[in-house]
């Protein structure tokens, strides 16, 4: 009988992502539930500065992956190294963050042990002994939940910020070092270079105001509208994705799964639907105000005041109401 | 050289979605549909590289009767030809079986490239192309955005998080799932919906690829509008009410003024 759940922690420049963080939150609680084990597993060259950052949490235990290998991520290099750890522990669960690099190999690594993976949770329910995971469907207009049966791992990638980092238990973990059988000749993707986009110009996540614009602003002309909005608020531009790609604004404004997390105090957004991949970005903002002429857009669903409205009519008379006001 | 595009239909974007009587899928009375956005991007890179390559696109739609439609509008933007697996059942949800079935439908093509788009609308599981990689035993990559063909290998060019990409290179055959938004999507020309009545479009019964079709590890227990978890302040009416009541919540409640 598989027993335990095991998650698998992503890093960053020798740092465990916060994904990662909240991924080991989620599976604390649902170990609470289940009275099952956490581990967490770290695939590198070398995994020291990771597994003493989680040496500090309350884990059962941790395993370093250290290989050659693995120093640079590849599909072929996690699967062949996960699948062995995880045929040794034989975990009920394996949960991951759904990042980027999740949604690369997971699926592929639950092929390969057998499992099958539910992707970008936001919740897991262990009530009754059942497990009940849950996620956004039709881009967010409604939720669905699922069951798990069989005797197979059950994997599991939980959206960012479906835990809450904060929540984190500390304790202290033992590390194992775990040796795979791994080779060059198993990876079958040559990595090449790596490399950063755009120059930026602003950090978003540093930004107190964010005022975002999205498709329901119609051309790029408009963009001046909600820039004199954003400099009386004394706030930055940020965009959803489809505006970054029409080149609107630079790629650093994005925000979303793609983009950048942010949680401003204010948070205005004008003509942006609310698609998840938006959401997750920004649903950690301290207030809410999203304007929108369609009175069903989920970004409504997750907003402190809901302006049903042209956008075109209200935002220049905000911008001067807001002058007014300072 | 050989391509096939995974064609998803959903519905179209901004309908306006009721659930069905059982709560486990849409009512799909009065409900349009089209092809999935990011599969438009999929289908963009797979007819440039054929382009550029001598190459043939097959379109790979899985779905019940009205998929035809989008099917047509793909080999109308370009396509060479069709793949339709028929699947009354659109319920069928769980991802596995699905791959299992585009997997089984596809194996005997011996494609060179197998392209996605980077997640479906309606599911949204975003795992059909690493899957149907796996089953195949093609390397795969995802989040692609540029790509290059060189004699037996393909060079791709990736989006990572937090602005950051990383050219990798993979053998072929392989599998890739395309980044949306960052090639123009091709329109269908007049000559191109004239060209595509006689394109082929080739019939597969889901049913007869002998995938067991229930029985996947994950069950669809209920699609439901999820709670709010937010108290929010709904503002109706012209510019001139809504906006003193907006400054008044930025004021007092947001405290940004």
């Amino acid at each position: 009988m598989s027993q335990g759940i095991l998650v698998i922690v992503e890093h960053n420049n020798a740092k465990v992502n916060r994904i990662s963080i909240e991924a080991v939150t989620g599976a604390q609680k649902l170990a609470a539930a289940t009275g099952q084990p956490v581990y967490a597993a770290v695939l590198a060259n070398d995994c020291s500065a990771m597994t003493t950052e989680l040496s500090s949490k309350k884990l059962d235990k941790i395993y370093a992956v250290a290989n050659p290998e693995l120093a640079d991520y590849t599909p072929d290099g996690y699967t062949v190294a996960l699948a062995q750890l995880i045929e040794r522990i034989d975990p009920a669960y394996v949960i991951v963050g759904h990042s980027y690099q999740a949604r690369d190999y997971v699926a592929k690594l639950a092929l390969r042990c057998g499992g099958a993976l539910m992707s970008d949770c936001i919740a897991m329910n262990a009530d009754g002994g059942n497990l009940t995971l849950t996620k956004q469907v039709f881009a967010g207009k409604f939720n669905a939940d699922y069951s798990f049966s069989g005797e197979a791992t059950c994997f599991i990638s939980l959206q960012a910020a479906a835990y809450n980092a904060d929540e984190l238990e500390s304790g202290s973990a033992s590390v194992e070092d775990f040796a795979v059988n791994l080779n060059k000749s198993d990876i079958r993707t040559t990595v090449l270079e790596k490399f950063e986009g755009t120059k930026k110009d602003v950090d978003l996540a540093a930004s107190d105001i964010i005022v975002a614009v999205g498709r329901g602003l119609k051309e790029e002309a408009n963009l001046e509208i909600a820039e004199e909005l954003a400099k009386a608020l004394g706030g930055d531009i940020g965009a959803s994705r489809p505006v970054c790609d029409d080149g609107w604004v630079g790629a650093d404004r994005q925000v979303g799964s793609s983009g950048q997390t942010v949680s401003p105090k204010l948070y205005l957004s004008l003509g942006i639907s609310g698609a998840i991949q938006h959401v997750v970005g920004m649903k950690g903002s301290k207030y809410i105000v999203a304007i929108n002429k369609d009175p069903h857009a989920p970004i409504f669903d997750i907003a402190d005041v809901a302006v049903v409205g042209d956008l075109f009519e209200i935002v220049p008379k905000l911008t001067e109401a807001v002058k007014a006001a300072k | 050289m050989k391509i096939a595009i995974l064609l998803k239909q959903v519905p179209v974007k901004d309908a306006t979605l009721e659930l069905n009587g059982d709560g486990t899928w849409i009512d799909e009375d009065d409900v349009q549909f089209e092809i999935n956005d990011s599969d438009h991007y999929g289908l963009a890179e797979a007819l440039n590289i054929a382009k550029d390559n001598d190459g043939e696109v097959t379109v790979v739609t899985m779905g019940p009767d009205r998929v035809k439609e989008s099917i047509k509008q793909a080999l109308a933007k370009g396509a060479h030809q069709a793949i339709h697996i028929n699947d009354e059942d659109v319920k069928s949800s769980d991802p596995l079986t699905r791959a299992k079935i585009i997997a089984e439908a596809v194996k005997g093509e011996n494609f060179d490239l197998i392209l996605s788009g980077l997640q479906s609308d309606d599911y949204g599981y975003g795992q059909t192309g690493v899957l149907v990689a796996e089953m195949l035993g093609m390397p795969h990559a995802t989040l692609v955005v540029e790509t290059e063909i060189n004699g037996d290998k393909i060079k791709v060019k990736r989006e990572l998080e937090g602005g950051w990409f990383q050219n990798i290179e993979l053998p072929l055959p392989a599998v890739l799932s395309i980044q949306s938004g960052l090639t123009d999507i091709p329109y269908a020309t007049i000559k191109g919906i004239m060209m595509a009545k006689k394109k082929p479009v080739a019939d597969v019964e889901a049913d007869d690829l002998g995938v067991e079709l229930e029985g996947g590890a994950f069950k669809l227990e209920k699609i439901y509008t999820p709670v709010k978890s937010k108290e929010t302040a709904v503002l109706k009416g012209d510019a001139d009410s809504v906006v003193p009541q907006i400054i008044d919540k930025l004021k007092n409640a947001a405290k940004v003024l």
